[in-house]
Formats: structure tokens, C-alpha cells, sequence
């Protein structure tokens, strides 16, 4: 692509471009995110390529990013008409081709079905799981190919930065300030008074940089956006460059994330080749360019001080910040840090304007969020709603509850740092302080939804796990205070735990709190006290009653068959990896309590659920 | 090949790398990742080229080294197994698949097998939540893992000749 020279050409090239978007002409999109990936998608689009241009037709096949609905993948939509279909299979290709791209009839069967109506649904936006969301920053996701610059210019990309370099830098500022948008990445900052003090702030080089280290076990949302819209991320902070007065820029990617880096590593070499990155951009004498940086893998390095050791090429190790980022951040110098979904919000506040943005969600969180809803839930996959939208309303409506008929207990928000939220508080309103106010946090938009069968006290330990094996190990009372409280946690699971180890974890959670340097040892132990606060009653079973009443902790736990829904077809004692499940021909089976490891392998294999958990 | 001719085309591979970047001391951590690339994990020998062809203390390599989980200081196995034990995979059940896991391939997370066929690994969130519990074979995702599925994807690798 031809370098852009100004903010006038760069309109008419997107006026071009968007002339050959036309809706009435046959595309067909297909998700090409991680989630589908996974289906098996990569191998679907081939086929429907293929099939297309075996039959010579005049449709084009776009692989686009996450469209976020990950529990039904691989996910088509077929242009014009917009019909969606769910679960797409190779063998549906020739069927999707032959009678939808070249007929128009509808194949019902691959319609997603409402399991409450039992009717099928042909549009994507009827269906109830995206009925209620808001899509502002995922919207484009689905529509645009990550790869190819000219799809989002199409959809009028970089109108904002055109926008922006018009304006003052103050003026962008007190746009962002004036918005109210708050940082995305877990601590909901105002990120307009980040920006106006990193540009108050002495000092030279400054840097910006987005932050894509999406370390919280189960929240996926910043990948999906570097993955599925990286141009978005980028137009946000070439705004903020300029509006901060940087010339230098990094994106730090996790290493688990290769398509991101892949999709990033080729939107910034494009945006370069389109002058929208590097010297005089678009004419206005703004000088601004971007590198990658790729993670180690280490969780520590999603808190600031951590991620500029990391980009400075050393170990993560988080530092005291009596000097905030915005005055000594990366080699000392002012750095604004930014979660990449809080980048990609800039575009749309700088398009639509402050007072448009600030109609948006609540009194104090404004905009919209995407959240990743996964675990115990039916419709598994990214949802984005305006801040402000209550838990039930995410869960039920738009996750459609909990599989199996069985009964919610928890959802977990904000990660290692978070806390986990019982049935009781389910309506309460999703923003930053809400959450705050229960003992959790917005993190950076995980739920992790829980039913009857998942033990909160495994829980707390699993996160004790987590964060020891995370830990940096700089602050002692996190490095071995959180060992201690795992060794605890260990015992209670054992069926070792003692009157008094409640409070004990209750007093060192404070210590750990108080001596820590970092948000990572400050907020470690959140999923214990949010435990214990509203499932205390499940730790008094493990100590008092030496019982597991959601049946995880395996020292605690027996596996018996019922002998009446046993059908004797031997699977367990095939599948049994100690001999423990036996029994003769044509006999219910029975479990030798002895030797069972209680690996649940016979659960997995059983037909006629005639395992049993005590 | 000698050894020391060895050394030299290890020596020209590494220069490589560090001249991708620049030689830059701050880009320490994406030459030690592309190093991995090439070798499947850091061999000693080469940590101690970086230090003498960048001027970085021995000391400060391994330092980045062991902090990151990216980087192994040991020889990996020719397939390597990464099962997700993110929160989403964990609650549905990625603790008995690493049992499985552990169970079939007779290693414990970290640990290579003895014929060097697999190393396997445990990866505190993969972000692909939604097909929890999640395994990464060879850089392959399998969504909705059961212990059977393991038998199905690690079975036959493990059967191989190879």
C-alpha cells in the first residue's frame, strides 16, 4: 500500500475501499479465533474455499477474528442474506455452498437452536447470547480480516487517529478525561489522568505502551482483540503517543499467544507501509512507531513495574513504585501503560465523542466491557455489555445458565486477584467499585462460573498453587507467606485441617496484604477471604466434618456403584487404572475403596451415571 | 562434524540472532527465545556464548533464564504436551486429566521421558477458556479434553516408532 499523505487522502482511500465493501455482494465469514481454531475451522475455511472456486463463483471467503460466541464453533455467516450457522463441519461445506451461497435456502439444521423455545434462529443478533450485548470495541471482530489493513480502513479504521492529530493533545486529553474511561487491564485508573500526567511529567524519551500480557487463568479477551482487530489497538496508541508527546511504543504479548504476535507483528509492519506508523504520520509531522515485545511467561508481568524489567530484557521482578510509571517507568523514563482493551476504547471515544462515551454504563464506570464467560455455563465465549449490567442478566441470559440442570454456587471474577461471588449477590450490577464493594474485582474480565459440584475450598487452593508458582519471589511475606497458606489449604483438603486454621489464614491474609511491594502479593489472597466470607460453612465441613460436600477433595471422597443403574457393560474396570473397578460378567460392578485413587476415570467412562461420589 | 566445528556453526547461528536485534541487551529475552526455537531448549554452552558475545554477566542470562516458564535449561522431548490448569479448565476437571496425563506418559509436569520422546508441561492458562479443560500437542489445540481423548491424541505418538 501506497503511504497515506494527509487526513484528506486517507478519507478518500476509505471512501474507496468501503465502494467494494458492498452488502449486497456474497461473502462468507468464518471465525478464524483461537477458540475455533481449535474446532477445527482452519480446515473448514479451506474447504469452502476450495468448493467456491471449484465452482467458480464469485463470493468471497474471509477468515475473521473471535466472534465470541466460542461454545458453538466453528461459526459461518453467510453475506448478504446474514444467516449463521453454529458447529460448522467439513462435511456441511458442500451443503452451505450448494444450497446457501448458490440457492439462498437456509440449512435449518445448522441453525443455533434456543434450548428454551427450541426454535432455530437464522440471525446471529437474534440470538439470546448476543441479544443483550453491546459491541462496541468486538464488534468489528467478525467482520474484518486481521491480516488485511484495507478491511478495517473499510469500516473506516484510523478515522479517529486522522481525527486526533487535528486536535491539541489537551484536547484529546480532556476528551479521554471528560469519557471517563478507566483502564481496562484489572485496576479501572483513570486513564486520562494517566495521560495528562505522564505529559505534565519531565523527562525524555517518554514512552506508551499496551499492555497484552493477559495473564489471568481464564480471561481471553485480549487475545481475541490482538488476534481479531489489532489495528484497533494500534490506532489507540498512536493517539496517545501524540497526545502524551511519545515516539516510541511497545506491545508486550504473552508468549502463549503466537497468532496475536503473528497478527500484530503484520498490522504494524502494514500500518508502517500505509505511513500510519513511523515518520511525519499522515502528513502531520508526528513521528511514532511500535515494537513487539514477547513475554517469558510470567503472570508478575502484567503489574507495570514487572513488565518494564521484562521489555528491559531482565527478570520480572516487580519494584516499590514511590515514583509512579507516568514520571519513572520504562528505563526510568515517563510511561504511560495501558491494557490493550483500554487502547482500543480510545478510537471510539475519539470518534463519537466524550459525551456519547460518558452515556454509557454507570455513574463511575463508563463504556462497555468484554468479559470472558467460561467454566460451569451452557454458552461459553466472550460477551461485551455496558458496565453497569447485573450478573444474573450475563449469566442467565446471555450464558444460558448452568449445564446439566445442576445449581450455581460461584462465579470468579478478576483472577488471582479476584474473588468469587455467590447466588446471593447475583443481581448486583457489573462496574469497577461494585465488584470491589463484594471482595473481588473487575480484574480483566474473567467469570469463571461454578456449580454444586466445584469446591470452593479447592478453589482458594488452586489459586494458592497458582500465585506461589507466579510469585516473583522479591517480598517475603507473599513468597513464603502464600507457601504457608497453601500448605494449609493442603492439610484442610487432606482431611488434616484444625479448629483455628480459619483464623490463622485470616490473619496471615492480612500480613500478606500489608508486606507486599506488588498488586500480586497485595491481592493474593482475595480468593481466600471472598471463601471464606461466603462459603465458610464448606470449610467447616472439611475441619469439623472431614467432608467434601462438593465431592473434589479426594482424600475425603469415596466412589461406590449404585448396583440398581449399573449395566454391567464393564467399561469402568476396563478404564480403572488400579484394578479397583471390577466385577463379574453380566454383575453390577463394585469399587474397592482400598486401592481407588479416585481419578475419575470410571465417571468419564460410565453411560448410566452409576458412579457415585460421597 | 567435530566438535569444534560444531561450536562454530552453533557460534554463527547465534550471531545471527543477536545481530537480528541488533545485539541489544534489552532484547535479551527474544534472543533466548529464539535460540529455544533452534535448539528446543538453552544449552549451556550457548548461554555462555551470549555472555561472551554480548557483554551480559553469565550471572544475569541465567537469572532471565529460570525466572521466565518459557525457557527450559534441559533437552525437551520431541512432542511437546502442554495441558492448560487455567481456572476455567481447572473446574472442569484438567486436575485428572494431568493425572491421566501423568499416568500415560509415566512423567510428572516438567519432566522429560526417558527415550526423549515427550516432555510434558503444565501452562497456568492457555486463552482458549472456552474449550476447557484444554491440552496444546505440538502447538496443536484439543478443546474438551477427556481422559479417553488423551488416549486418542497421545496413544498412538506414544506407540509410534518414532
Amino acid at each position: 500500500m501506497k503511504k497515506i499523505a494527509n487526513a484528506a487522502a486517507l478519507r478518500q482511500l476509505q471512501q474507496e475501499l468501503k465502494k467494494k465493501w458492498d452488502p449486497k455482494k456474497p461473502v462468507v465469514t468464518i471465525c478464524a479465533g483461537t477458540g475455533c481454531r481449535g474446532y477445527g475451522c482452519v480446515s473448514v475455511k479451506e474447504a469452502l474455499a476450495a468448493e467456491i472456486t471449484k465452482q467458480k463463483l464469485a463470493v468471497d471467503v474471509r477468515a475473521t477474528g473471535c466472534f465470541g460466541f466460542c461454545e458453538k464453533g466453528p461459526l459461518v455467516i453467510i453475506q448478504p442474506q446474514n444467516i449463521f450457522y453454529q458447529q460448522v463441519k467439513i462435511k456441511d461445506v458442500d451443503d452451505i455452498v450448494n444450497k446457501t451461497v448458490v440457492k439462498g435456502e437456509v440449512i435449518e439444521k445448522l441453525l443455533y437452536r434456543d434450548p428454551g423455545t427450541g426454535k432455530r434462529i437464522q440471525k446471529e443478533a437474534d440470538v439470546p447470547f448476543y441479544k443483550k450485548q453491546m459491541r462496541l470495541v468486538f464488534g468489528s471482530n467478525g467482520m474484518i480480516d486481521p491480516t488485511r489493513i484495507e478491511d478495517y480502513l473499510a469500516i473506516g479504521g484510523y478515522s479517529a487517529l486522522g481525527k486526533a492529530l487535528a486536535m491539541t493533545p489537551e484536547k484529546i486529553i480532556k476528551e479521554v478525561k471528560d469519557a471517563g474511561l478507566r483502564g481496562r487491564g484489572g485496576g479501572g485508573f483513570p486513564t486520562g489522568d494517566k495521560w495528562e500526567s505522564c505529559r505534565e511529567a519531565h523527562g525524555s524519551p517518554k514512552y506508551v505502551i499496551g499492555n497484552g500480557d493477559e495473564g489471568d487463568p481464564g480471561a481471553y479477551m485480549d487475545r481475541s482483540l490482538m488476534e481479531g482487530n489489532p489495528h484497533s489497538v494500534i490506532e489507540g496508541m498512536i493517539i496517545g503517543a501524540y497526545a502524551i508527546g511519545a515516539n516510541q511504543g511497545f506491545i508486550y504479548v504473552r508468549n502463549e499467544y503466537p497468532l496475536a504476535v503473528m497478527h500484530l507483528t503484520m498490522a504494524i509492519e502494514n500500518a508502517r507501509n500505509a505511513g500510519l506508523l513511523g515518520k511525519n504520520i499522515l502528513g502531520s509531522g508526528f513521528n511514532f512507531d511500535i515494537s513487539i515485545s514477547k513475554g517469558g511467561g510470567a503472570f508478575v508481568c502484567g503489574e507495570s513495574s514487572a513488565l518494564f524489567a521484562s521489555i528491559e530484557g531482565k527478570a520480572g521482578e516487580a519494584r516499590a513504585k514511590y515514583i509512579h510509571a507516568v514520571e519513572k517507568g520504562l528505563w526510568d523514563k515517563p510511561t504511560v501503560l495501558n491494557n490493550v482493551e483500554t487502547w482500543a476504547n480510545v478510537p471510539l471515544i475519539i470518534n463519537k465523542g466524550a459525551k456519547w462515551y460518558s452515556g454509557i454504563g454507570t455513574a463511575k464506570s463508563k463504556g462497555t466491557k468484554v468479559f470472558s464467560l467460561v467454566g460451569k455455563i451452557n454458552n461459553t465465549g466472550l460477551v461485551e455489555v455496558p458496565m453497569g449490567m447485573p450478573l444474573r442478566e450475563i449469566i442467565y441470559d446471555m450464558g444460558g445458565g448452568i449445564p446439566k440442570g445442576r445449581k450455581f454456587k460461584a462465579v470468579q471474577t478478576g483472577g488471582p486477584s479476584g474473588g468469587c461471588i455467590p447466588e446471593s449477590l447475583l443481581d448486583l450490577p457489573v462496574d469497577f467499585d461494585k465488584l470491589a464493594e463484594v471482595g473481588s474485582m473487575m480484574g480483566s474480565g474473567g467469570m469463571i462460573v461454578m456449580d454444586d459440584r466445584s469446591c470452593m475450598v479447592d478453589v482458594a487452593k488452586y489459586f494458592l498453587a497458582f500465585l506461589q508458582d507466579e510469585s516473583c519471589g522479591k517480598c517475603v511475606p507473599c513468597r513464603e507467606g502464600v507457601r504457608r497458606m497453601r500448605d494449609i489449604f493442603e492439610d484442610i483438603c487432606a482431611g488434616k485441617g484444625k479448629e483455628g486454621d480459619v483464623d490463622l489464614l485470616e490473619s496471615m491474609a492480612q500480613a500478606i496484604k500489608d508486606g507486599s511491594l506488588c498488586a500480586l502479593g497485595g491481592s493474593a489472597p482475595n480468593p481466600v477471604l471472598s471463601t471464606i466470607r461466603y462459603f465458610r460453612d464448606e470449610y467447616e465441613a472439611h475441619i469439623k466434618e472431614k467432608r467434601c460436600p462438593a465431592g473434589v477433595c479426594k482424600a475425603l471422597i469415596t466412589y461406590s456403584i449404585d448396583a440398581k443403574a449399573c449395566n454391567a457393560c464393564g467399561l469402568c474396570a476396563m478404564v480403572c487404572p488400579t484394578g479397583s473397578a471390577h466385577g463379574e460378567k453380566k454383575k453390577p460392578h463394585v469399587i474397592d475403596k482400598k486401592t481407588c485413587t479416585r481419578c475419575g476415570a470410571c465417571i468419564e467412562s460410565c453411560k448410566f451415571d452409576a458412579i457415585k461420589v460421597k | 562434524m567435530n566438535s569444534s566445528t560444531a561450536k562454530n556453526v552453533d557460534r554463527k547461528k547465534l550471531r545471527e540472532i543477536i545481530d537480528r536485534y541488533h545485539g541489544d541487551r534489552s532484547s535479551l529475552l527474544a534472543i533466548l527465545q529464539d535460540l529455544q526455537q533452534v535448539h528446543n531448549y538453552l544449552p549451556l554452552e550457548m548461554l555462555k556464548m551470549i555472555s561472551g558475545e554480548m557483554d551480559i554477566p553469565l550471572m544475569r542470562i541465567y537469572e532471565v533464564a529460570t525466572f521466565y516458564n518459557a525457557f527450559s535449561l534441559k533437552p525437551r522431548g520431541k512432542h511437546i504436551v502442554k495441558l492448560c490448569v487455567g481456572t476455567a479448565c481447572h473446574v472442569r476437571g484438567a486436575a485428572g486429566i494431568l493425572d491421566k496425563l501423568e499416568r500415560t506418559l509415566e512423567i510428572k509436569p516438567g519432566e522429560t521421558s526417558n527415550d526423549q520422546k515427550f516432555t510434558l508441561e503444565t501452562v497456568n492458562c492457555v486463552g482458549a477458556c472456552a474449550l476447557g479443560p484444554v491440552m496444546v500437542m505440538d502447538g496443536e489445540y484439543h478443546g474438551q479434553v477427556t481422559m479417553s481423548k488423551v488416549d486418542k491424541v497421545v496413544g498412538p505418538l506414544k506407540k509410534g516408532a518414532r
